[in-house]
């Protein structure tokens, strides 16, 4: 993964947060909260890594929330093309 | 040749040894290797079985085959049970299989290793062939038996770490044509459209419960070896017991020692990420807030060394003072010796009076307004220099001091200025007045040659003749002295030579 971004300039750059994984996020916000901790920014580049890092959490909090389990069997249909029924699971 | 010998036809005596076999052995168990294993389209299968000085021809009907421990397959060591018997048709004799099991474990832990060897060998179980798991899988599939616990483990244990969508694929995962189903199950899993429906998973686990290696045996299988390698989408495989090694295991991107471990190798705790996301967030907000507070106390410190804005023009209106006053004084100076010239003027000269009271008036009304613009320039200033203290205290910046010194010299150096040029202004008027004045002295007058007439000992001034006529004696006054006259009446002519001559002496 490419080193996550940090300036205010350069933020047009970075990688549009809604197609990132949960795991590419989670990790540019780790990224934004060691910079921050290592205070290497200057005051407004801190903010700029800020407003990221809380839209990065944003995006993750939102994929935690999409938790919900689904089973579908798997079967083939007339055409042979698979198809989706319900399953209960065996209790 | 004896000719007792009974004579059998080829088909009597075919037939008799076809008895004679079959009921002197029966049924038999034979032990020997499989070679030259042909499967024909009707389903049968033939093949030999062997050691190392015999051959013994061998038929396995299709009928015979339900779910068979293994696929025989040359090499292997079987044991086969069945009935002998002859073939008449081909002078043959040949063993009619019931049963076909793997001649012990060893013979098949043989195959197994040696099909292992040829498999490793072409690259299928190397290890930079792995590929990583992701991380939060939106689908995964599972290939196994849709009944008994191995699926209610899987579907639990995901439940409680991760709820997500699981595509199913039941299979046989044991016995005849469980290889196949499974093969095929992750050929299909792998040929999903990735954003379709059904979607193709993002992980794929197959698994089976514990059982004997004859049970476990479809995992072993090439064909199921082979579509996991090909299969696009990482593979998970749980298979029996952590001590039971099958070929998927081998060759699957990670092996999970159970099917719940599977599962945990598959998604991970939801409540744990969101608990390091909060943490994170935290850490992030924690952060920036001493960024800020740090930046504040030093903007505070900064601004403790500054001096206070009162301060800052302090110095600025205590010389603007100084030059109000200064410059109030010098006028007032000014003004009074023109005053005084003026009044010395004024003595020796009584009619330009008026012109110089007038002129004393304007001096003092400029006076004035020179003394209000004088003030209002210093409260101007003071408010200028308050504004500026006010800019230099909220703005703190130690760089602007200089800058703003600099600009409160130069207000004050400009004022003092212009209020030295109104001085002079109003001095190089004075002076022009003043010589006016001088030059309408009456002893200036009386030198061009003109007298003045007064009334005898030195009385009231006489400037008409009808004034004159009311006097008999007169004191002429010129330049240089008095000379004291005395009245003659004259004739007509003589009066109006006289009359002419107080004419011109007025």
């Amino acid at each position: 993964m490419a080193e996550p971004f940090i300036g205010a300039a350069d933020a047009q750059e970075l990688p549009p947060i809604e197609a990132m994984s949960f795991e590419q996020a989670l990790a540019e916000l780790e990224a934004i909260v060691q910079r921050l901790e290592r205070g290497q920014l200057d005051l407004e580049a801190s903010i700029a890594a800020y407003e990221r890092g809380t839209a990065l959490r944003r995006h993750c909090a939102e994929k935690l929330r999409e938790a919900q389990l689904r089973v579908d069997k798997l079967t083939l249909d007339a055409a042979g093309k698979p198809t989706t029924t319900p399953f209960d699971t065996p209790q | 040749m004896p000719t007792n010998l009974p004579e059998y036809t080829v088909s009597e005596l075919s037939f008799a040894l076809k008895r004679t076999v079959e009921s002197a052995y029966g049924l038999v168990r034979v032990r020997g290797e499989i070679s030259g294993f042909k499967r024909a389209a009707s389903g049968h299968g033939y093949f030999s079985l062997k050691d190392d000085r015999a051959v013994l021809d061998a038929v396995w009907w299709k009928g015979s085959q339900r779910r068979p421990a293994i696929q025989p397959e040359d090499g292997l060591e079987v044991v086969c049970t069945g009935m002998l018997t002859t073939y008449p048709g081909r002078s043959k004799y040949q063993l009619v299989v019931e049963q076909l099991e793997p001649a012990g474990v060893g013979a098949l832990m043989a195959l197994l290793e040696e099909r292992k060897q040829r498999l490793a060998a072409e690259g299928l179980f190397a290890a930079e062939r792995k590929r990583p798991l992701p991380f939060l899988p939106e689908v995964i599939g599972v290939v196994t038996s849709p009944t008994g616990a191995v699926i209610r483990d899987i579907l639990h244990r995901i439940a409680d770490r991760f709820p997500r969508r699981v595509l199913l694929w039941p299979v046989l995962v044991q016995g005849d044509g469980a290889a196949e189903q499974i093969a095929a199950a992750i050929a299909q899993a792998g040929r999903l459209p990735e954003r379709g429906e059904p979607p193709r998973p993002d992980l794929l686990i197959v698994a089976r419960g514990g059982g004997s290696i004859e049970d476990l045996w479809a995992f072993n299988e090439e064909s199921v070896v082979r579509a996991v390698a090909a299969c696009p989408i990482p593979v998970i495989s749980a298979v029996g017991h952590e001590t039971d090694t099958t070929l998927i295991d081998l060759v699957a991107d990670r092996r999970a020692p159970t099917p719940t471990a599977a599962a945990e190798m598959a998604v991970p705790v939801r409540r744990e990420l969101a608990q390091q996301l909060d943490a994170l967030a935290e850490r992030a907000a924690a952060m920036l807030g001493q960024r800020l507070a740090g930046l504040r106390h030093r903007v505070d410190g900064l601004a403790r060394g500054l001096p206070e804005p009162v301060l800052l023009v302090a110095g600025a209106t205590q010389r603007l003072d100084d030059m109000g006053e200064r410059l109030t004084r010098a006028a007032h100076l000014q003004l009074e010796r023109r005053l005084a010239a003026l009044g010395r003027a004024g003595a020796a000269l009584r009619s330009p009076g008026q012109r110089l009271d007038e002129a004393a008036r304007h001096l003092a009304l400029a006076e004035q307004r020179l003394a209000l613009r004088v003030t209002q320039g210093l409260v101007a200033a003071g408010r200028e220099g308050e504004r500026l203290g006010a800019r230099l205290a909220a703005i703190a910046w130690e760089a602007r001091l200089g800058a703003a010194w600099e600009r409160v010299g130069e207000v004050a150096q400009r004022l003092a200025d212009a209020a030295r040029r109104v001085v002079e202004a109003r001095r190089q008027r004075l002076e022009a007045l003043a010589q006016l004045a001088d030059s309408l002295a009456p002893a200036r007058v009386l030198e061009r040659g003109y007298a003045i007439v007064r009334a005898a000992g030195m009385g009231q001034i006489l400037p008409r003749r009808a004034a004159a006529l009311a006097h008999h004696e007169l004191d002429l006054q010129f330049a240089d002295g008095t000379l004291a006259v005395r009245r003659e009446e004259r004739r007509p002519r003589g009066r109006s030579v006289g009359q002419a001559a107080q004419e011109r002496l007025l």
